[in-house]
């Protein structure tokens, strides 16, 4: 039978196992099966980036991904970035440049933040504006987008 | 927006995926990285009855040195490999200049080699890349193997060598020996979308300067990357200066005939193509290797 | 010291709930026995229905039913206009589904309901409509000649056509040195949250709950429960989370009528959330204007009048708001000068494409287009600076209030205070104007580089009314309920700084709640800037009340005069002793209102509703400049600088002010440099997808400069605010333009159209 698939996958640390169909996209079984719904669809054809989350560490378009293609995956959400009621540097930076407003893209710019600066010391303006320029945010005209990040890369030092 | 239904196998091994697709042909669609198909399947403008996902696969996805110098890359290579690989920056400099400008890292981490040249979109940068490196591809099928040489391997808007029961599985980049020059030029509406129209150039170039063989490719122009032969042979010979880059750009601009769309009209294309040549030309003179230098530790 | 709230840079309250993906946007919303909605849609233009068979989806598993206009032709009326009402509009309204013929791809034609939103898209496939197709018109002069007519019944495709006039536009041309006509359009693009729209319905026991609802919830229940008569007080509006608005979401659509309707049908909750590419095609289009406009000014520059004619593309429909659009472009083509004469015909004009409505600044991001285009072409011809001839032209300080005339059908323009020349000097000293001589050149790698400028106003905080309730608990604790909504303006946090100041309690005891119809009876919402001068000032109200209340009783539980005491951080002081010890805390003042009696109207609880009302608009305004390098061999406009100057007569919180400018003026530099919804002859959508409709990135918008005055407070509300979400973006294709013209005037370029993209860059050069 194809049209089904048992899959088993960890997101934030927490180990799942389900039943899929095998057409459901990762985010829609993210969202619908595992309510993990702080993952967020904006185009579903890998435009906006709203719905990026980090598959075995790589920030990943989870609206072109099947839900089947994550079993054995080890997966990272928005919800698995704050440490219990501790925030993330970079959640307390995005709260304090007003990065900001309707915060439906925010999730997604999150995730693209934080593979970026894992893989980037230092960077210049320039650099967190080419690395975010794969997340659509509508509201925020991205300046405070970028100051966050920068803040977040300096605390690190 | 959600794929239609379909059947869905994940072969982990080559034979085991070519088998498949001898049985479904033109019924399976081959998932690679996803981030061409995907969309397409999301808008129901691709339904596949079988999808056939070979990321399961393993031997699909390298980089490794060829005897002969040159360079053997797996299909399912993510296209971020490719990006952050000194081996690639080394043997084939043009491409690690080319891969940034695809998508954005996101679409890069997913997205695999083989996938963008199956797609073959005429405005893609790999594809173009490849048609100027001379590369070679290995498609198989249950029957064996062929080598196609990537000039006989695009063939129309989205439309490839490739039979229904083949799959892509390495490309080929042969070295390059003596002083080469690269430039890869594009202009787009927005970073990281398909290129309005570009260029990739090689230059080979004798210790007087003179050229002793040029590569001139250019992408978004026709329904696929194009070698510009007129201004190849008009550089050939030349010393390349200003008023020969101008006349291979002219000799670029008249060659091409390609089509509008709400992005760019077909004079634009054709025009800007000329202007995309000229600057990849003077961006080959004045680089010595690699120019381009995303902010990461490039090695 | 006492906390000023108001004017501080307060990071907001809500953020946290947002970052940690605890939000709940409507898509989150999740019932036992839910089912999923999605519609099929028209794929022609301009057709007939002939036939629609939908056994074969019937007989799918999991599809829960299928409704076409049979279903609900018994209740079937058209969904009214909300703002600019016009009695020719009604025979162009949109029913909820398409009867008999469709007039836009996307046009509803059924709504499909399945167990999953999978099931429903696969019963689309089998669902089988039966078209005669019918020649489309897309082109508004082509749908003036009435070759082919969209609405059978009315005859015509002019919707509307009306002409607002002020002065002696006649002698003012008779009297002109120099005239200049010219032809500007600005290009259909839309607003596009990044939250397509979505709806969550549940009928229960003669109970109808709707999520999803925002902008303005009172208005679109009192339309659907008109529309299914449906008692009003039996629905329920939730607004949730809502991931941005921009004009374009929360009015009434058509399936804000279906999705009700099913859940009623099938006693089910039914779930919307719709795609990107549904969106494209079905939420409001905007900003379709054609304008012929003709100044008249004497040789030094001296505006003496503009006549203009104004050609609104209306859509297939006319929907809640889509005349507002030519109206706004009319009411605001003079802008902040002195034109003694003004005359201006508004044509609403239908085509077969999506129905237009708002997105932020409809019709001054367009009309600060036309018109400040067409003055820098007669600064070039008169050989006057730009920014002299405006200068000379701007209404004056001492010129307050200005009457602008009737430049609206529906009232005189009033521009209720201000500053014009300060805001166009800052954004001259910002981009250092006087400095920059020539203010055009070219670089050493050939580029044009060019300086460009423009100035605005705006009218917000439109009325007439907006409430907001109070409630102090036992606790202390203030809880304010408002009227308006809320798309990620922030207003739980500028909300509570406001009522904190006002009502003399400290921030963290207050909390806000909006965007639920269950809060407050009435509420006007949120659009057109209004959220804060409105809904602020009702909170600010509210708060006056509120604390006259409790100081009365107060003073007389302590048995004095309500004047003798003050109170301050939430507890009542003698007045003079306001350091010495509290005599009572807000939570005992409201264990007095219980034993007050059956005199008070609250019956006991410390409770407040307050309607702050307002019968004329203020009006922000400012400039803007940019610095601009146009590669003239690729057509590609890199926006060196860009510089905002906004005079909002008071900031609330001056961190989220410039969130909006900057913000605004990021979706006004996308609009005039990439976003199109392009249709071809056929009425085809071609920018279908984020493919081709092409957002803003990071790398698109260049850092803004963000300048906010509070030189001009208005005189019409007590908080003296004026609204601040559209300021960002009006001047945005007027400055742009401006600025690439000037930077290719030499190559004899002049911007009349827009976007401004590389193709049509070059194209233009080349000719």
């Amino acid at each position: 039978m194809t049209t089904e698939r048992n899959i088993r996958l960890t997101v934030n640390g927490k180990a799942y196992e389900s039943l899929v169909p095998v057409r459901m996209t990762l985010v829609d079984f993210l969202r619908g099966e595992l309510d993990l719904t702080g993952t967020h669809v904006g185009c579903e054809h890998g435009v906006c980036g709203a719905c990026t989350i980090l598959v075995d560490g790589s920030a990943t378009r989870s609206c072109l991904m099947l839900a089947v293609q994550a079993d054995g995956a080890n997966l990272m959400t928005v919800e698995g970035l704050a440490d219990g009621p501790e925030l993330h540097p970079l959640q307390r930076a995005f709260q304090r440049n007003h990065a900001l407003q309707c915060g439906f893209c925010t999730p997604g710019l999150l995730m693209t933040a934080y593979e970026f600066l894992r893989d980037t010391s230092n960077p210049t303006e320039e650099q967190v504006r080419e690395g975010i320029s794969g997340n659509i945010c509508r509201c925020t005209g991205y300046a405070p987008i970028v100051q966050a990040i920068l803040d977040v890369s300096q605390e690190a030092g | 927006m959600k794929p239609a239904r379909f059947d869905y196998y994940s072969p982990s091994s080559r034979d085991e995926a070519l088998e498949l697709l001898g049985q479904y042909g033109d019924d399976a669609k081959i998932l690679a990285g996803g981030q061409s198909l995907m969309p397409m399947m999301n808008m129901r403008l691709v339904r596949p009855k079988v999808v056939i996902d070979i990321n399961r696969i393993a031997g699909l996805s390298h980089i490794t040195p060829r005897r002969d110098g040159g360079l053997a890359v797996g299909a399912m290579t993510r296209q971020r490999e490719l990006e952050r690989s000194a081996l690639v920056l080394e043997t084939a400099p043009l491409l690690s200049l080319a891969i940034p400008y695809i998508g954005h890292f996101q679409i890069r981490n997913r997205g695999t080699v083989g996938g963008s040249l199956a797609h073959s979109d005429p405005a893609a940068e790999i594809p173009a890349v490849c048609l100027t490196l001379d590369t070679e591809f290995e498609l198989a099928s249950s029957g064996g193997e062929r080598t196609v040489k990537a000039e006989d391997f695009f063939l129309n808007h989205l439309t490839t060598a490739l039979e229904p029961v083949e799959l892509l599985t390495e490309i080929r980049i042969p070295q390059t020996v003596g002083n080469w020059r690269w430039g890869f030029q594009e202009v787009c509406r927005r970073d990281g979308d398909f290129a309005l129209v570009g260029a990739a150039t090689m230059l080979h170039l004798d210790d007087k300067g003179i050229c002793l063989e040029a590569r001139i490719t250019t992408f978004g122009a026709g329904g696929t990357p194009m070698r510009m032969d007129a201004a190849e042979e008009y550089l050939s010979g030349s010393s390349v200066n200003a008023d020969d880059r101008s006349e291979a750009a002219r000799l670029v601009s008249d060659a091409l005939d390609p089509i509008s769309d709400i992005h760019a009209s077909a004079k634009y294309r054709q025009d800007v193509g000329g202007v995309m040549v000229r600057r990849a030309l003077e961006q080959a003179l004045l680089a010595q290797a690699l120019p381009f230098n995303e902010g990461e530790d490039a090695a | 010291m006492v906390q000023q709230y108001i004017g501080a840079s307060i990071t907001r309250k809500e953020d946290e709930r947002f970052l940690t993906g605890r939000a709940t946007f409507v898509d989150d919303v999740k019932l036992p026995g839910m089912v999923h909605a999605t519609f099929v849609r028209s794929p022609h233009a301009h057709a007939r229905i002939v036939a629609i068979d939908t056994a074969a989806a019937l007989a799918m598993p999991g599809v829960v039913a299928v409704f076409t206009y049979d279903d609900i032709a018994s209740l079937a009326k058209p969904i009214p206009v909300r703002l600019y009402p016009l009695p020719s509009l009604e025979p162009f309204l949109q029913y909820p589904l398409a009867q008999d013929k469709v007039r836009y791809v996307g046009d509803p034609v059924a709504i499909v309901i399945a167990d999953s939103r999978y099931v429903a898209e696969d019963a689309l496939d089998v669902i089988d409509v039966t078209y005669e197709p019918l020649q489309a018109v897309v082109d508004i002069e082509e749908s003036l000649r009435d070759e082919i007519i969209i609405h059978e019944a009315p005859g015509t495709n002019l919707a509307a056509h009306y002409v607002v006039s002020t002065g002696d536009i006649d002698q003012a041309f008779r009297d002109a040195e120099y005239t200049r006509k010219e032809r500007f359009k600005t290009n259909r693009h839309t607003g596009n949250p990044l939250e397509t729209r979505g709806m969550v319905v549940a009928y229960d026991s003669g109970e109808l709950t709707v999520w999803g609802a925002t902008k303005v919830p009172h208005f679109n229940r009192e339309v659907l429960s008109s529309l299914l008569d449906f008692p009003e007080e039996k629905m329920h509006f939730i607004e949730g989370d809502v991931g941005g608005g921009f004009g374009i979401r929360g009015e009434f659509y058509p399936e804000d009528f279906l999705v009700p309707f099913a859940a009623i049908r099938l006693g089910r909750p039914v779930k919307w959330t719709e795609d990107r590419l549904e969106h494209l095609i079905a939420a409001n289009h905007s900003r379709d204007i054609l304008c012929d406009i003709e100044i008249a000014m004497k040789k030094d520059g001296t505006i003496l009048g503009i006549r203009a004619q104004v050609y609104g593309d209306m859509g297939g429909y006319i929907r809640t708001h889509g005349s507002l659009v030519p109206a706004s472009t009319a009411g605001l083509l003079m802008g902040p000068y002195n034109v003694p004469a003004y005359e201006c015909g508004v044509h609403c004009v239908i085509t077969n494409k999506t129905g237009v409505g708002t997105f932020r600044a409809p019709g001054r991001y367009e009309s600060c287009f036309i018109r400040e285009r067409l003055l820098d072409m007669a600064a070039a011809d008169l050989g006057i600076d730009p920014a002299e001839l405006r200068f000379k032209n701007l209404i004056q300080p001492s010129q307050m209030p200005y009457n602008a005339g009737r430049t609206r059908a529906d009232g005189d323009t009033i521009f209720d205070s201000g500053n014009y020349p300060q805001a166009l000097t800052r954004a001259l000293d910002e981009i250092g104007y006087a400095e920059t001589n020539p203010k055009r050149w070219v670089d050493d790698a050939g580029r044009y580089h060019g300086i460009g400028i423009a100035t605005y106003v705006k009218n917000t905080g439109r009325g007439p009314f907006e409430g907001a309730r109070i409630v102090i608990s036992g606790t202390g604790d203030v809880a304010v309920y408002l009227g308006i909504t809320t798309m990620g303006q922030g207003h739980e946090t500028t909300m509570a700084q406001i009522c904190a100041d006002s009502l003399g309690v400290s921030m963290e005891a207050v909390t806000i709640y909006h965007g639920n119809t269950d809060y407050i009876p009435f509420g006007g919402g949120t659009y057109g800037s209004r959220g804060t001068v409105m809904g602020g000032n009702a909170v600010h109200l509210a708060c006056q009340n509120m604390k006259e209340r409790i100081l009365s009783l107060a003073s007389t539980y302590l048995d004095t005069e309500p004047a003798n005491l003050v109170l301050q951080t939430g507890e009542i002081f003698r007045k003079g002793a306001e350091h010495g010890p509290a005599l009572l805390s807000l939570g005992e003042v409201a264990g007095l209102a219980e034993n007050a009696g059956s005199d008070e109207e609250d019956s006991g609880t410390l409770e407040i509703t307050a309607y702050f009302e307002a019968d004329q608009l203020t009006f922000s305004y400012g400039s803007h400049a940019a610095h601009v390098a146009v590669d003239p061999e690729t057509g590609k406009i890199e926006i060196i600088r860009y510089v905002v100057v906004e005079d909002i007569g008071r900031a609330i919180n001056p961190l989220m002010v410039h969130g909006q400018a900057v913000g605004g003026a990021a979706q006004g530099i996308g609009a005039t440099l990439l976003e199109e919804l392009v249709y071809d002859d056929s009425g085809q959508l071609l920018a279908g997808s984020f493919m081709d409709y092409l957002l803003p990135t990071s790398t698109d918008v260049p850092p803004i400069e963000s300048i906010v005055l509070e030189e001009a407070p208005s005189p019409l509300n007590p908080l003296g605010v004026k609204g601040a979400g559209e300021g960002g973006i009006v001047a945005t294709g007027a400055t742009l333009a401006n600025a690439v013209s000037n930077a290719l005037a030499p190559l004899g370029v002049q911007i009349t159209q827009l976007p401004l993209s590389p193709s049509f860059i070059v194209k233009l050069l080349s000719s």
